[in-house]
């Protein structure tokens, strides 16, 4: 009935994992609460899981990848805090346990974290960047989000019933194969990851259709925002790559679970398969990172300097180029097992290569700072930081892409400060630059700039402090995934890492102080016009937040910057003579019912309860041919809803104040709409 | 898609069959990908019989022979379903639909016949590396088969109920697509697999 859950994996046996369990447990509880306290489950049923709405399923994603990132953050202290103390003392995390935590903090991370991250941005920004109503399919994007969410509820799980792997966020075998990990932990692993990625992959299909089919009139692909050109791309990396990353999973499963030999050492099996199909994911789920970060930078960036974007060709060119040389140099991360000489000479070159156009970009960007008149708000300071942090963490990298010195360095706390020093300012930073930058489009009233600025000055200070020592410490040979070590000199830079570990916590907490403060104080800092920084491509032209349509009427665009030109042309805020009916998707229960069994197939599958496993998959393929069998899943907003919601925006762009970020009266950013006759 | 545009649709409708039609050539691109990383470490593991049987031991090429046979056949009968779907002959649709499901799972039993077969001689896919590389690629495209024949009954009871309406003629495209992708996977499968396999 339980297959192999015993009461014996309730975490019992020590006290740092109980009362993680009891943390995970009670939050869980603190949450329910809240939302009964306030009498809002009703709401949270009908207008939030069941919603469909792009806009909303952004706000989600967001939701739940901030909270993973305080739950990977919480990782990073622990393991910061046992390495500050752990010369010649065990500290206060057997090994066991700090292999656990460093594997959940890089799987939390990254598939969690970040994947989240980036799909909300996308939701949220991109189908009101190309002047659209919606994705393209709907219903399939509140079932990519239920299946990502099922993935980081078995995270949660595991803390509390169960293990976590001890494998690393890469989970190699042969360790992670049953002969040296029976337990259950590799198994969440997998079907965390296994879930998750079949969410992701729909978010990709998805908004490849919505770009390519869903643009406004007028907007052809050399007029798209730079953020929407990375998410394009962003999205066939994510199409071409995570197949891989599914296959190596399942293979990785049939092995442990039903005596396969893909990967183990005897009869046959090779684990280098593994590594190859997992970099041939893996290194383009960096890109898949990073370039809708560098999406961001690329807005925020021409917007806070009130330009438009220098080299926007040379920017697209670049995402293009980065897209398809990420598949060309997966071998990087394997250059010391045994390949030919020939072979890893061919991998470093062709990785050395892609430095190239990311260059490009870096030059973009300073030249579109240079003579522009930059405002210094919080997302313009995460770039700033990201610019100049980003140059070493790249220099680090060509050296990292030599084969000779990835032979002395690889598996030191080296490449750890390098891939945090890219993926800390270089994804997080721009993931945090959106989250600022868009918040009033998703919400109506702006981010406390103060606090902002002091989360930013917390975060960049506590990032060098913590991660540059882990340049010299692996010059001094110390190997990365340390539990405890007897060399002395190590130690003064690993509490220096502690310490910077303890700034950027402070920097957790003015995002949360941030965030607290802002809706407290909502009333003055409303964003009526819907454009609160004098922005240039089309979210600015909807209200704040947008209307379940997002445009009454679809935008005519006759040029890059296409917002930026309507207010200069002063048809930017012009009242359509009629408004049309609209039709919109429905809500529906099904996406979120997909989810949870998917997340429960997943649990069943990992405890080998397998009629429960089976009983999931039944109720998945149920809602699946319920949802394709209903022809009735549109209903139509008529002209008058949409007139009444369009003339209440009118009346408060009428009260909106002159945007402080337009200084020439008249022109950009200011309102003027006709009063209602 | 001639067929559906025949029918009366608005340009709004037509236009989401067209998006629903590309999102799937994608999925179908992505699960490509799939096949392609189960065929190369199929090759790359052929070799690993690890003492173990080898393809020639194991591999019956008149059953694979047969079960070709059936599946490019259920490829054509799909084909002729798709013709009366455009003429809007809804008894013919049903007729060679079911046809189709009848081929496809006659493939199924064959493939089904033919795992036991090899379990039962010892030749199960945790016997060498080389066997499960086998049994996972020919099992994945099994499977696929499996889900497309679900696909056909759920098809079959829309054009039964709700007739050769434009949403379910739009959706019986899209099941084409998949069955005639399937017929190609396994026909590299064959090729692949199978024909060097006992040559
Ligand atoms: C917020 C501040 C962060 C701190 C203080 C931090 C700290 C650490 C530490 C101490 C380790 C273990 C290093 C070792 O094994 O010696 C680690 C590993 C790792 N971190 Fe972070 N990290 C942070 C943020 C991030 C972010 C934002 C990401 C990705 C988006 C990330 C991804 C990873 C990965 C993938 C690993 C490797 C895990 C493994 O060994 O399997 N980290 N981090
Ligand atoms: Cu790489």
């Amino acid at each position: 009935m339980f297959g192999r859950l015993t009461i014996d994996s309730l975490p019992f046996y020590s006290a740092v994992a109980a009362s993680g369990a009891a943390v995970t447990v009670l939050g869980g509880l603190a949450v329910a609460g809240a939302i009964t306290y306030f009498g809002a489950w009703r709401m949270v049923m009908t207008q939030w899981v069941s919603s469909v709405d792009h806009k909303k399923i952004g706000i989600m994603y967001i939701m739940l990848a901030l909270v993973m990132l305080l739950r990977g953050f919480v990782d990073a202290a622990m393991m910061r805090s046992q390495q500050a103390i752990a010369y010649n003392s065990e500290g206060y995390l057997p090994p066991d346990h700090f292999d656990q935590i460093f594997s959940s903090h890089g799987t939390i991370m990254i598939f969690f974290m970040a994947m989240p991250f980036l799909s909300g941005l996308a939701n949220l920004i991109v189908p009101q960047q190309i002047g659209s109503r919606d994705v393209a399919f709907p219903f399939m994007n509140s079932v990519s989000l239920w299946l990502t969410t099922a993935g980081a509820g078995l995270m949660l799980i595991s803390l509390v019933v169960g293990k976590f792997s001890t494998a690393g966020w890469t989970a190699y075998p042969p360790y992670s194969g049953v002969e040296y990990t029976p337990g259950v932990g590799v198994d969440y692993w997998l079907w965390m990851v296994f879930i998750a990625g079949f969410g992701t992959t729909m978010t990709g299909i998805n908004f490849l259709v919505t770009i390519i089919k869903n643009r406004a009139p007028g907007m052809t692909m050399f007029r798209l925002p730079l953020f929407t050109w990375t998410i394009l791309i962003t999205s066939v990396l994510i199409i071409f790559a995570f197949p891989a990353l599914t296959v190596a999973c399942a293979m990785l499963i049939l092995d442990r679970n039903f005596g396969f030999h893909f990967f183990t050492n005897a009869m046959g099996g090779n684990m280098m398969n593994y590594i190859n199909l997992f970099w041939l994911w893996g290194h383009p789920e960096v890109y898949i990172l990073i370039l809708p970060a560098f999406g961001v930078f690329s807005e925020v960036v021409s917007t806070f300097s009130q330009k438009r974007l220098f080299g926007y060709i040379s920017l697209v060119l670049a995402t293009c180029a980065i897209g398809l040389l990420s598949f060309t140099v997966w071998l990087h991360h394997f250059f010391t097992m045994g390949s030919s000489a020939k072979v890893n000479s061919f991998f470093g070159t062709m990785t050395t290569i892609i430095s190239v156009p990311t260059g490009v970009k870096v030059f973009d960007w300073l030249l579109t700072m240079y003579r522009g008149r930059i405002i210094f708000k919080p997302p313009m300071l995460f770039t700033i930081g990201f610019l100049v942090t980003f140059v070493i963490g790249g220099l680090s990298g060509v050296l990292l892409a030599l084969p000779p010195i990835d032979y002395l360095m690889h598996n030191t706390t080296f490449l750890v400060a390098h891939f945090h020093n890219m993926i800390i300012p270089g994804v997080l930073f721009g993931y945090l630059a959106g989250y600022m930058y868009w918040f009033p489009k998703a919400f109506g009233f702006k981010l406390n700039e103060k606090w902002g600025t002091r989360a930013f000055w917390c975060w960049i200070v506590g990032f060098y402090v913590a991660f540059m020592p882990l340049y010299v410490l692996g010059m001094l040979g110390m190997p990365r995934r340390m539990e405890h070590y007897d060399i002395a000199a190590w130690q003064p830079h690993l509490i220096v890492a502690g310490i910077g570990a303890f700034i950027i916590l402070l920097g957790m907490i003015c995002l949360a102080v941030q965030l607290v403060v802002s809706i407290r104080e909502r009333n003055q800092a409303l964003d009526l016009s819907g454009d609160p920084w004098n922005g240039r491509s089309l979210e600015w032209a909807t209200s704040s937040p947008a209307a379940p349509y997002n445009f009454a009427v679809l935008p005519k665009v006759e040029s890059r910057d296409a917002w930026w030109d309507m207010k200069q042309r002063g048809v930017a805020y012009e009242r359509p003579a009629e408004y049309e009916d609209i039709v919109m998707p429905k809500n529906t229960y099904a996406g979120l019912v997909i989810g949870v069994a998917g997340g429960v197939f997943g649990f069943a599958a990992i405890w080998w309860m397998w009629w429960l496993a089976l009983l999931s998959l039944a109720v998945i393929a149920a809602a699946i041919i319920y949802r394709a069998s209903d022809d009735d899943d549109e209903f139509v907003m008529t002209a008058s809803e949409v007139k009444a919601i369009e003339d209440e925006r009118f009346a408060q762009l009428a009260k909106a104040p002159k945007n402080e970020m337009a200084d020439e009266p008249g022109f950009a950013g200011e309102p003027a709409p006709e009063p209602a006759e | 898609m001639s067929s559906v545009a025949r029918m009366t649709i608005s340009p709004r409708d037509a236009e989401r069959y067209e998006e629903k039609d590309f999102g799937f050539w994608l999925y179908l691109m992505s699960d490509a990908v799939i096949f392609a990383c189960l065929f190369a470490t199929y090759l790359v593991m052929v070799g690993n019989t690890a003492g173990g049987p080898t393809p020639k031991d194991v591999f019956e090429l008149d059953r694979a022979a047969a079960e070709t046979a059936l599946l490019l056949l259920s490829s054509t009968t799909f084909g002729v379903a798709a013709v009366a779907l455009s003429a809007g002959d809804r008894g013919k649709v049903l007729l060679w639909l079911a046809v189709t499901f009848l081929l496809g799972a006659g493939f199924i039993f064959l493939e089904i016949g033919e795992f036991t077969g090899m379990i039962a001689q010892g030749a199960g896919p945790d016997r060498s590396g080389f066997l499960s590389a086998f049994f996972t690629l020919v099992g994945t495209h099994g499977f696929h088969v499996s889900v497309g024949l679900v696909w056909i009954v759920v098809m079959f009871a829309q054009v039964f109920f709700k007739g050769l309406t434009a949403p379910v003629a739009s959706r019986f495209m899209r099941l084409g697509l998949f069955w005639h992708f399937l017929d190609i996977i396994w026909v590299v499968i064959f090729s692949v697999v199978y024909l060097p396999g006992v040559l």
